[in-house]
C-alpha cells in the first residue's frame, strides 16, 4: 500500500443515464458525499462502454474507472449491463497483464433510487484506488491515427 | 472467413522490445468481423501495449491505422510513404496480411500481432468454429454438406471411428460433435443416405498442402499483353 499525502485518486465513472446517473444526482441532492475527484460521464447504457473507452481513460490519466449500470435484469435495453460486466472483467484481466491492478476497473449495478448506495460504493471504490495509488502513467499527447486514403472503416 | 486471435500481450511486448515507434495496422475484412484485428481491437491492443511499455520504463509510441484488406497490395501501398518513420509495423491482419505487408515493404520489420487459427465462421455469438481446411478438392457433395476433413479429428473419409459416444460426441473433446454422426443424421433427413454406400476412390491429397504451395492462375483475368509488332 502506497502512502501518498493529499492524494486524490482521479476516477471516471461511466454512468448509465437510466439509473446510475440519476442515482448520482440523487446522492448529491440528498447530501450524500462522494469524492469530488470522481468525474461522471453519462452514457445511454453501460452496454455502450467499449474496452477501448476504459483503456484510453487510464491512458489519459485516470487512476480508476467505475462503470455503473442498472440492476441486473433491469437494464433499459435488457442485457446492456450484462455485456458491460463481461467487458469490465476482461479489461481487469488485461490491466493485470500490463502491470496495472485489475481492481482499478470495477462494474457496479444500481437503480435510480439508490442515491445513498451510489455514494457508499463510490467512496468504497475511491478508498480502494487511494490504497493502490497513482497508476504511474504520465498523461501524454494522444497517439496518432493515420488517415485512410479514402472512405472510413468502422 | 479467416479466424484469428490476438497474441498474448506478453508475446507482443517481447516482439517490440527495443522499438521506439511502431505502427499498428488493422485489417477491415475477416479479422475485423471475428473481433481480432479491426479498428477497435487495434485501439485496445495499442492502448494496452503503450501502457505496459511505459510502466516497464521503456515506452513505445504506437500509432494506429487500418486498411480495408491487408492481403492485397492495392489496399496497403499508400502506407509506403509513412513507414520510414517507424521502427516496426505490428500487423493485426492474418498471416496473409502480414506477408503481403512484408512483401510490399521489404525494408520494414513487419511483426504479427495475431495468431491465425482457421477458416470458419461464427456458430453462436462469441464462438467461431473451423469449417474448411482448403483441401483443394471439395467433397461436401458426398457428405451432406458437412466436412469430415475439418470437422473430424482423424479426417476420416469412410464413416466414424470407434470413438463416437452414444450421443454422437467425439472422444477427442466431448464438446465436439462427431462429424460422421452428423453426416449420417443429415443424409438420413435428406433421404440420401444410400449415397454413402457408393464407393469413393481414395482422396487425391495433391490438391491439398501435400502438393506444396498452391497457386491459382486465371488467364482470363490477367493483364492482357500486346504482341509487339501487331
Amino acid at each position: 500500500m502506497k502512502e501518498i499525502s493529499n492524494y486524490e485518486p482521479q476516477i471516471i465513472a461511466f454512468c448509465c443515464m437510466h439509473c446510475a446517473y440519476a442515482a448520482a444526482d440523487l446522492a448529491g441532492s440528498s447530501r450524500f458525499a462522494y469524492p469530488s475527484s470522481l468525474k461522471i460521464v453519462a452514457i445511454p447504457c453501460t452496454g455502450r462502454t467499449d474496452m477501448g473507452h476504459i483503456l484510453k481513460t487510464f491512458e489519459d490519466g485516470a487512476d480508476g474507472v467505475l462503470v455503473a449500470g442498472c440492476l441486473e435484469g433491469r437494464c433499459h435495453f435488457q442485457t446492456g449491463n450484462l455485456y458491460a460486466r463481461q467487458r469490465v472483467e476482461h479489461v481487469a484481466e488485461l490491466l493485470d497483464q500490463i502491470g496495472l491492478e485489475g481492481e482499478r476497473a470495477r462494474m457496479i449495478n444500481i437503480s435510480a433510487g439508490m442515491g445513498a448506495k451510489f455514494a457508499e460504493l463510490a467512496n468504497e471504490f475511491a478508498k480502494t484506488i487511494s490504497a493502490l495509488g497513482p497508476t504511474g502513467l504520465k498523461k501524454k499527447p494522444a497517439s496518432r491515427e493515420l488517415p485512410l486514403p479514402s472512405g472510413k472503416i468502422e | 472467413m479467416i479466424v484469428a486471435d490476438q497474441k498474448p500481450i506478453e508475446d507482443i511486448r517481447k516482439m517490440l522490445k527495443g522499438k521506439k515507434k511502431v505502427l499498428a495496422i488493422g485489417c477491415g475484412t475477416c479479422v475485423a468481423v471475428c473481433f481480432a484485428g479491426g479498428k477497435r481491437e487495434v485501439g485496445v491492443l495499442s492502448s494496452a501495449v503503450r501502457m505496459a511499455t511505459e510502466l516497464e520504463g521503456e515506452p513505445v509510441q504506437i500509432d494506429e491505422t487500418i486498411v480495408q484488406r491487408q492481403c492485397e497490395k492495392e489496399f496497403i501501398e499508400h502506407l509506403g510513404d509513412q513507414l520510414g518513420e517507424y521502427d516496426a509495423v505490428l500487423s493485426l491482419g492474418c498471416g496473409v496480411g502480414v506477408q503481403t505487408l512484408a512483401d510490399q515493404f521489404p525494408g520494414t520489420r513487419i511483426l504479427p500481432g495475431l495468431n491465425t487459427k482457421f477458416m470458419g465462421g461464427p456458430t453462436e455469438q462469441g464462438v467461431w468454429e473451423e469449417r474448411c481446411q482448403g483441401c483443394g478438392n471439395c467433397l461436401l457433395e458426398y457428405t451432406g454438406g458437412i466436412c469430415p476433413i475439418s470437422r473430424c479429428a482423424k479426417q476420416l473419409m469412410n464413416g466414424p471411428c470407434g470413438g463416437t459416444d452414444e450421443g454422437g460426441r467425439c472422444e477427442v473433446d466431448p464438446d465436439t460433435p462427431c462429424a460422421w454422426f452428423n453426416i449420417w443424421e443429415r443424409m438420413d433427413a435428406l433421404d440420401i443416405q444410400d449415397q454413402l454406400m457408393e464407393i469413393q476412390p481414395p482422396k487425391d491429397w495433391s490438391t491439398s498442402r501435400d502438393g506444396g504451395r498452391r497457386k491459382i492462375v486465371r488467364k482470363d483475368l490477367q493483364k492482357p499483353k500486346l504482341d509487339e509488332g501487331s
